[in-house]
């Protein structure tokens, strides 16, 4: 199937997808869409989006040759697309800056925006600082103690953040909040949506401002390999910065995509954020998708230690390629990617956000299974600052546990209680 | 013709208007709610719209999240909603609408959910992120058993999305009297009038308005221009308070009586 059929008219990519949203916004959903469709083909709109990318974001990002990492691992050789060095240390600033430009051309004074790793927030609150525009964020109250750097970051950029303490107090309830004051102030408000998610024509925008992530890393990989990478891989929240990479490449047989979901505890606990290992058909938040939930269509708690991969929704156009088979999916738990945290810091001098950390875990497994000459790419969607609080919560945990294990009488170890069996 | 047309074509012989009060499903408790609806009827409600419970009540204020989440903590799923229904259905004609959102319908099959509703003596479905685009297949299911399929209509609706609705829908419009979500407010927006007015005059269904209503002369100025007018938040706030039932009925009552009588002058 040809990707650029998706989504149709009616905002689907398949049966996924399509705008599950109050009569309120419907309006203002369609007016979105036909400005966002006429700015698309506006030169001067393209260009002015075109020079804030290269001078405010820093693009191109880097395609970096993780020469350590590569040996440790000795298979494919591994390239990280340096998200993690634009502006803001994330790609949620190439979506940002879009839809602020948009919403100025719209005439919108006001932006609001959810944000769950504080990522699309500062990103949200710089491009409206740029632009003189009012912004407001809606933060659950667990992200803002967790992610507490980039709280201090979107109120030095001059946002309003609004604690959320309703639900699970993470992003499912920060968005529920944000479409409540969109709601409420239409009329002069757009809201930045974060991911490539929401009603259409949110997860179609998002993924066009995105894209360019998979474009770059095409150019510079025939730069670098003359040839197309064989592996992408890439971390899948609500999908904006794996289907950014994957977007390019659907059309290209040959180059296989991976995307690495929250597995939190494990798929087995329960504990996750692993829509396609434990969801089910569902609408949440405008679009039809693979919905962590109850048998009774309740949205279920979802966990995972990074913020941004916290949400019981996926993309829709993820949803349309792991059912065609596309694009594979997988996890990687808590513990995975807080493994593979320290060991980028440590091989290649890279701090990377816990979010793409689960990208990383799963190069990391991946890459020794495979030949010498295979090129595998992966979207380093984010930088690790603003995880320090949370990692080292949680490297402490861990040397907790092992010392409370060392600490345990033998006898209470091993299925056959023998002293010498763990011994 | 079923009892949500059925109460329209007698409000309109009679010059009434539509005194609609909305409530959390299984709050305070599922016995309860029984009494509560037989209570507001009796108090002159000519439809009830009864809430279904979400997690995730994005277009509700906190009262009416708050009442969900009572709901889903005291347990109340499709077997408990329909069991109340049928509770009151034993005791009560009056026309009772399901009012949710699309998730939790969804999930346990809308064709399945619509022929529970139906047998369990429900009249219509409102389901607040539906909007008229994605409703075609609720449109036939609906049909088929004879049940209302309401839409809301906002101050934003244009023209031609309320055509789409009007295509679409049965029963009556839902009109929702301010941009926003639901809760108690003291006035209407500035506009209210002539665009509630612009919506009735293009509308062949009757139109009622909700969102924010919880004083009689609020009622009355939309009587005035409408076919009736929905409670929501103002009665669910009641039924939240920690209190014997028996006050809680008389702090409805003290609520209702006022809201629901110019309902039942006559109106031209
Ligand atoms: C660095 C980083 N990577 C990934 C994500 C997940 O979002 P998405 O799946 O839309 O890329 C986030 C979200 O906050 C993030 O901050």
């Amino acid at each position: 199937m040809d990707p650029r059929q998706f989504p149709d008219k009616w905002g689907r990519f398949g049966q996924f997808g399509g705008k599950y949203a109050p009569e309120v916004l419907m309006p203002a959903l369609e007016e979105l869409e036909t400005h966002y469709l006429a700015l698309r083909e506006n030169p001067a709109f393209l260009a002015e989006l075109d020079l804030h990318l290269k001078e405010f974001v820093g693009r191109p990002s880097p395609l970096y040759f993780a020469e350590r990492m590569t040996r440790k691992f000795g298979g494919a050789k591994i390239y990280l697309k340096r998200e993690d060095l634009n502006h803001t240390g994330a790609h949620k600033i190439n979506n940002s800056l879009g839809q602020v430009l948009i919403a100025r051309h719209m005439g919108k004074k006001r932006i609001i925006a959810e944000t769950g790793a504080g990522q699309h927030g500062v990103a949200t609150a710089a491009a409206a600082a740029k632009f003189d525009m009012e912004c407001v964020i809606y933060m659950g109250r667990v992200d803002m103690e967790r992610q507490a750097p980039n709280v201090q970051r979107m109120l030095l950029l001059g946002a309003t953040v609004v604690p959320v303490e309703s639900g699970s107090r993470t992003l499912k309830d920060a968005i529920n909040e944000a479409i409540r004051d969109w709601v409420t102030n239409i009329d002069r408000t757009h809201y930045v949506f974060g991911s490539a998610l929401g009603p259409h024509p949110y997860p179609r925008i998002v993924r066009d401002f995105q894209k360019i992530i998979g474009e770059e890393t095409e150019r510079q990989m025939m730069e670098k390999e003359k040839r197309l990478p064989d592996y992408l891989v890439a971390c899948v929240g609500g999908g904006s910065n794996a289907i950014g990479m994957f977007y390019n490449f659907l059309d290209k047989p040959s180059v296989k995509m991976i995307g690495v979901e929250a597995g939190g505890h494990g798929v087995l606990t329960g504990m996750h954020a692993a829509r396609f290992a434990g969801g089910t058909l569902g609408v949440l938040h405008g679009a039809k998708s693979y919905v962590l939930q109850t048998p009774q269509g309740q949205i279920a708690e979802t966990h995972s230690i990074s913020a941004g991969l916290d949400y019981a929704n996926v993309g829709p156009e993820h949803a349309m390629y792991r059912d065609s088979g596309r694009i594979t999916y997988t996890s990687a738990t808590d513990a995975e990617a807080l493994e593979a945290f320290g060991q980028l810091s440590r091989l290649e001098g890279i701090i990377p956000a816990l979010e793409s950390s689960h990208a990383i875990s799963e190069a990391m497994r991946l890459a020794p299974t495979l030949p010498k000459d295979t090129l595998l790419v992966v979207n380093l969607s984010g930088r690790g600052d603003k995880d320090m609080s949370t990692v080292q919560a949680a490297m402490a945990e861990v040397a907790a546990a092992k010392a409370a294990e060392a600490a345990k009488p033998a006898s209470g170890k091993g299925p056959s209680g023998s002293p010498g069996a763990c011994a | 013709m079923n009892r949500i047309d059925a109460a329209f074509a007698r409000l309109k012989e009679s010059k009434k208007k539509a005194f609609i009060p909305y409530i959390a499903a299984g709050v305070p408790g599922r016995d309860e709610t029984v009494e509560i609806v037989l209570e507001l009827e009796r108090l002159g409600a000519d439809i009830i719209e009864l809430g279904y419970p979400f997690s995730d009540p994005m277009a509700d204020g906190v009262v009416n999240q708050t009442a969900a989440n009572r709901a889903l903590d005291l347990g109340v799923d499709a077997d408990a909603y329909f069991a109340m229904v049928a509770a009151i259905r034993k005791r009560s004609q009056v026309p009772l609408i399901v009012f949710s959102y699309l998730n939790p319908i969804f999930k346990l099959g809308i064709d399945a959910f619509a022929r529970r509703a139906k047998a369990a003596g429900m009249d219509g479905m409102l389901l607040v992120d539906m909007p008229v685009e994605e409703s075609e297949d609720t449109q036939a299911i609906c049909k088929r058993e004879d049940l209302s399929l309401i839409f809301l209509v906002a101050p934003t609706t244009t023209r031609e999305r309320l055509d789409k609705v009007l295509a679409g829908g049965t029963g009556f419009l839902y009109y929702i009297s301010r941009t926003g979500i639901t809760g108690e407010q003291d006035a209407f927006q500035k506009d209210f009038e002539s665009k509630v007015a612009a919506i009735k005059k293009g509308s062949r269904l009757p139109v009622v308005v909700g969102f924010g209503i919880s004083k009689p002369d609020q009622v009355r100025t939309v009587c005035g221009l409408t076919d009736g007018v929905v409670v929501g938040s103002a009665l669910v706030r009641r039924t939240l308070e920690k209190k014997p039932f028996a006050d809680m009925l008389a702090d409805i009552r003290t609520l209702i009586a006022p809201l629901a009588a110019p309902t039942k002058e006559t109106w031209n």
